[in-house]
């Protein structure tokens, strides 16, 4: 035991790093239940009305709680629908190419938008879906015109989603790749014995094949379906579209640092952080049931 | 029956016209097609860009549809200007800056960390374990977060881009992995022969992994390279902004607020289109140029990741 002082020693920094930027912000998270005013203090300002819980009351009773609400889990549900299933059927497809050359080319393409910064990402979105964008005068070729595609309130969703697809749907496809190579090869080959077609193959050998990569990660998505980030949000809308971009996240971005409505926006944050914490958990459990597999 | 046939003939390399209507080759055909263009969309705007940054801005501004080739006569203006703009040359500095030190602090405290939570038989790390775990599912939020930076008197600067960010828990876990797959008789043996902690963890662990800690090398770097949102609410002096914080300013500028006052592009209002396709070329080419390369390693990350789910 005596040599492992040094071990201790060793780790401290680490230990001192969550505290400072993980634990005493969560200590300072007490600001959501107190009328916060930074002259006086985390400890010196004042608890806030109704036992402290004035700011979540203001927030359920507020316009903006429906609205955030109902938007975060219109695009976390719009994502699952459409970002979930497409890098299992780059996978699949990728899958099926014998040309070892092509399926390179594809993979390193594929994954090369992860890596462009999403300041970049958002501009590239807004270029392209201006009034004289590519996208655009696509979609007025097909009759559909338009004009600069982020004013409409009613296609900012369908430009989030498909944005984030083209970012991420070939790195995601990397970890259904990699179940697909374990699968045993031996099995194909019976299957071929025993007359199944490689459609056949594909739904009774692929498919179960990566079907507890396919469950896990679905349930981490629903775990996480309250927890829709910022930064893509704020980089793309305007005041003219919030009422269908503006979500939880990006509404307290607004309210605390830019109108430094802090104990307000805290308490937003804070209800937001518990309830995806506990979502993380209780899905977290259920893939431990099911599959056997959990984060922890 | 006839399935097997077909499957016989494709072995023996020799098919008929009717094998390759079959509904395989058919799907096949399809499915390099489709795969084709899904390659087309992903390098697509990346094209575009490069083109559009050396056409004639007036030709460009009156082109619709695809462009395949640049219009009107080639021109480099914008990008003499993108690098003469003493704005985008701060911002790589500073980003430089942040890269070098951020990247080298990350991977001290990964190291450490790791290491720690790698040690068979030591107490407390199963506390020590859940203690960080939890803050990977639980944070104070952004608010506290801020306050806390502003109570450390580290707004304004530089090194709010750092400290904060100086460990990723992800990265934590999957480092962690790599050191308990080192074979317990090397860390054994170098016990007996006398090494402490420290001598083990630089001399037996660091050595035999130095695959991940390249894939570390370059998710901290690709993070700290694409990150702007810190800078944003943290700094104030135009100066000390990175490089993706001056393109979010320019590139972004109708809904920051104005911010692009005294950046001293607008006044080419005419290049303005232009200046902003070169800029996205001047910031995104040196990660595209090393990515194809390292490829490997970034996948390698994902799936050393996989395992622990």
């Amino acid at each position: 035991m005596k040599r492992n002082y040094g071990a201790y020693l060793l780790v401290l920094p680490v230990i001192l790093y969550y505290i400072i930027f993980a634990y005493k912000p969560m200590y300072g998270a007490i600001i959501a239940f107190k009328d916060f005013s930074p002259g006086r203090g985390i400890l010196g300002s004042h608890w806030a009305g109704n036992y402290g819980f004035e700011h979540f009351i203001s927030f359920f009773n507020s316009y903006f709680f429906g609205r955030t609400l109902k938007n975060t889990l219109v695009i976390s549900l719009s994502s699952l629908l459409f970002s979930f299933p497409a890098p299992i059927i780059l996978a699949l497809l990728l899958n099926e190419v014998k040309n070892k050359f092509f399926k390179r080319a594809v993979q390193t393409i594929s994954y090369m938008p992860h890596f462009i910064s999403l300041v970049v990402v958002c501009s590239l979105i807004k270029l392209f879906t201006a009034d004289t964008g590519i996208v655009t005068y696509f979609l007025s070729m097909f009759g559909y015109d338009s004009g600069a595609m982020l004013s409409h309130p009613d296609l900012f969703v369908p430009v989030y989603v498909l944005s984030g697809i083209w970012q991420h749907v070939g790195w995601d496809s990397i970890i259904y790749l990699a179940a697909l190579s374990g699968i045993d090869q031996s099995l194909y080959e019976a299957a071929k014995i025993d007359g199944a077609n490689r459609w056949k193959q594909m739904i009774y050998i692929t498919l179960p094949g990566i079907s507890i990569t396919i469950v896990i990660l679905f349930i981490l998505a629903i775990g996480g379906i309250m927890n829709v980030g910022y930064e893509k949000i704020i980089l793309l809308y305007n005041p003219g579209i919030y009422e269908t971009s503006d979500v939880i996240s990006s509404f307290v971005y607004r309210k605390g640092l830019l109108e430094s409505n802090w104990s307000f926006s805290a308490a937003v944050g804070l209800f937001n952080s518990v309830i995806n914490f506990f979502m993380v958990v209780v899905f977290n459990k259920l893939s431990k049931k099911i599959s056997g597999i959990s984060l922890w | 029956m006839k399935n097997m046939n077909s499957g016989a003939k494709a072995i023996s390399g020799k098919s008929s016209l009717k094998d390759y209507l079959s509904g395989y080759n058919l799907f096949s055909y399809f499915n390099y097609i489709f795969l084709t263009i899904i390659v087309l969309v992903t390098i697509y705007p990346a094209y575009y860009v490069i083109v559009a940054s050396i056409s004639d801005p007036t030709e460009l501004q009156r082109h619709t549809g695809l462009l395949l080739a640049p219009v009107g006569e080639i021109t480099f203006a914008a990008y003499k200007l993108v690098f003469k703009n003493p704005m985008v040359l701060s911002g790589y500095m500073n980003t430089i800056f942040i890269l070098v030190v951020g990247v080298t602090i990350n991977l001290i405290m990964t190291i450490i960390g790791a290491y720690f939570l790698s040690i068979k038989n030591v107490m407390f790390k199963k506390y020590i374990m859940l203690f960080i775990i939890f803050t990977m599912y639980f944070s104070g939020g952004m608010i506290p977060g801020y306050l806390n930076i502003r109570d450390l008197h580290m707004l304004d600067s530089i090194w709010s881009l750092i400290i904060p960010g100086a460990l990723s828990t992800t990265n934590l876990i999957i480092m962690r992995t790599a050191f308990v797959s080192v074979p317990d008789s090397l860390v054994e043996a170098a016990k007996i022969d006398g090494a402490n902690h420290l001598k083990i963890m630089m001399k037996v662990m660091v050595p035999l992994t130095k695959a991940t800690l390249a894939v570390m090398v370059l998710y901290y770097g690709v993070g700290h390279w694409n990150s702007w949102f810190s800078a944003s609410i943290y700094l104030r002096s135009p100066s000390k902004l990175p490089l993706q914080l001056v393109l979010r300013n320019i590139l972004l500028a109708n809904q920051s607020g104005g911010m692009t006052g005294g950046v001293g592009l607008d006044e080419v209002s005419q290049l303005s289109d232009l200046i902003k396709y070169a800029l996205i070329v001047v910031s995104t080419a040196p990660i595209l140029v090393i990515y194809p390369f390292l490829q490997k390693f970034f996948t390698k990350g994902v799936m050393i990741g996989a395992v622990k789910e």
